[in-house]
């Protein structure tokens, strides 16, 4: 797409949308929102850049390396830290009697691995989006 | 014949699912299956058991932590899958033009 008006417009919604977006993610435990949600603005401002920028640009914004590794990050994550558990409370994906710091009920710093989680699942949900993507517009056409 | 059949088989069927509709509470009723003890306990309790403020969060990840790292698993799998279809092709093009 050769247009200066939506390519500067982007340039400049772009940051603002990814920070919202982390917001979103970092306060999942606080207010409405969560991994989901954030990945998934996050993955939507990847695509709205390969999408103005053409492909060539936004492979080297997010190569195929950087989504395996983001992939099979945000899994192995999650699992490390249901693994804590395992290890230290005899159960799977425990959280405050594992030891994750409790916090105090509606500050950011609270709710023991629920923000560790969500860090893992938003990282996870936004790779897949901007993944599926890129594979499908590589095979089109 | 077989047609006639298939018609009374799915006229029978519809006028079943049809009354099980009519049986189910509605609304706001308190015999609602989905009004059991876990979900009064998640409401009294989860705020002291997990520490965080928005109980959706702490079903999600605490309560049902297990099913949300199955379905980190399903979008992983649906790109592994996506891939494998598609990438396989484009990548031997790459391979055989590089030698």
């Amino acid at each position: 797409m050769n247009d200066i008006i939506v390519k500067n417009i982007t340039r400049i919604i772009i940051p603002f949308a990814q920070v919202y977006g982390i917001f979103i993610i970092l306060n999942g435990h606080v207010s409405p929102g969560g991994g989901f949600a954030g990945g998934a603005i996050i993955g939507t401002t990847l695509i709205l850049y390969t999408l103005v920028f053409g492909r060539e640009k936004g492979k080297k914004k997010f190569s195929h390396k950087a989504s395996e590794i983001a992939e099979s990050g945000g899994i192995i994550w999650f699992v490390t830290i249901g693994l804590v558990g395992l290890v230290v409370a005899d159960r799977f994906l425990t959280n405050i009697n594992a030891g994750f710091p409790e916090g105090i009920i509606g500050e950011i710093l609270s709710g023991g691995m629920i923000p560790l989680l969500m860090i893992g699942i938003g990282v996870k949900v936004a790779s897949t989006m901007i993944s599926l993507f890129n594979l499908l517009i590589d095979e089109g056409v | 014949m077989r047609k006639i059949l298939s018609n009374t088989l799915f006229i029978v069927l519809f006028v079943v699912l049809v009354y099980a509709v009519f049986q189910m509470p509605t609304g706001a009723n308190i015999n609602a299956p989905a009004y059991n003890d876990i979900a009064r306990h998640y409401l009294e309790n989860g705020a002291s058991e997990t520490n965080a403020a928005n109980i959706i969060a702490a079903i999600l990840a605490d309560y049902r932590g297990f099913d949300t790292l199955g379905e980190t698993i399903v979008l992983f799998t649906s790109v592994v899958a996506v891939g494998s279809v598609l990438r396989s092709t484009k990548h031997d093009k790459e391979v055989r033009d590089h030698e």
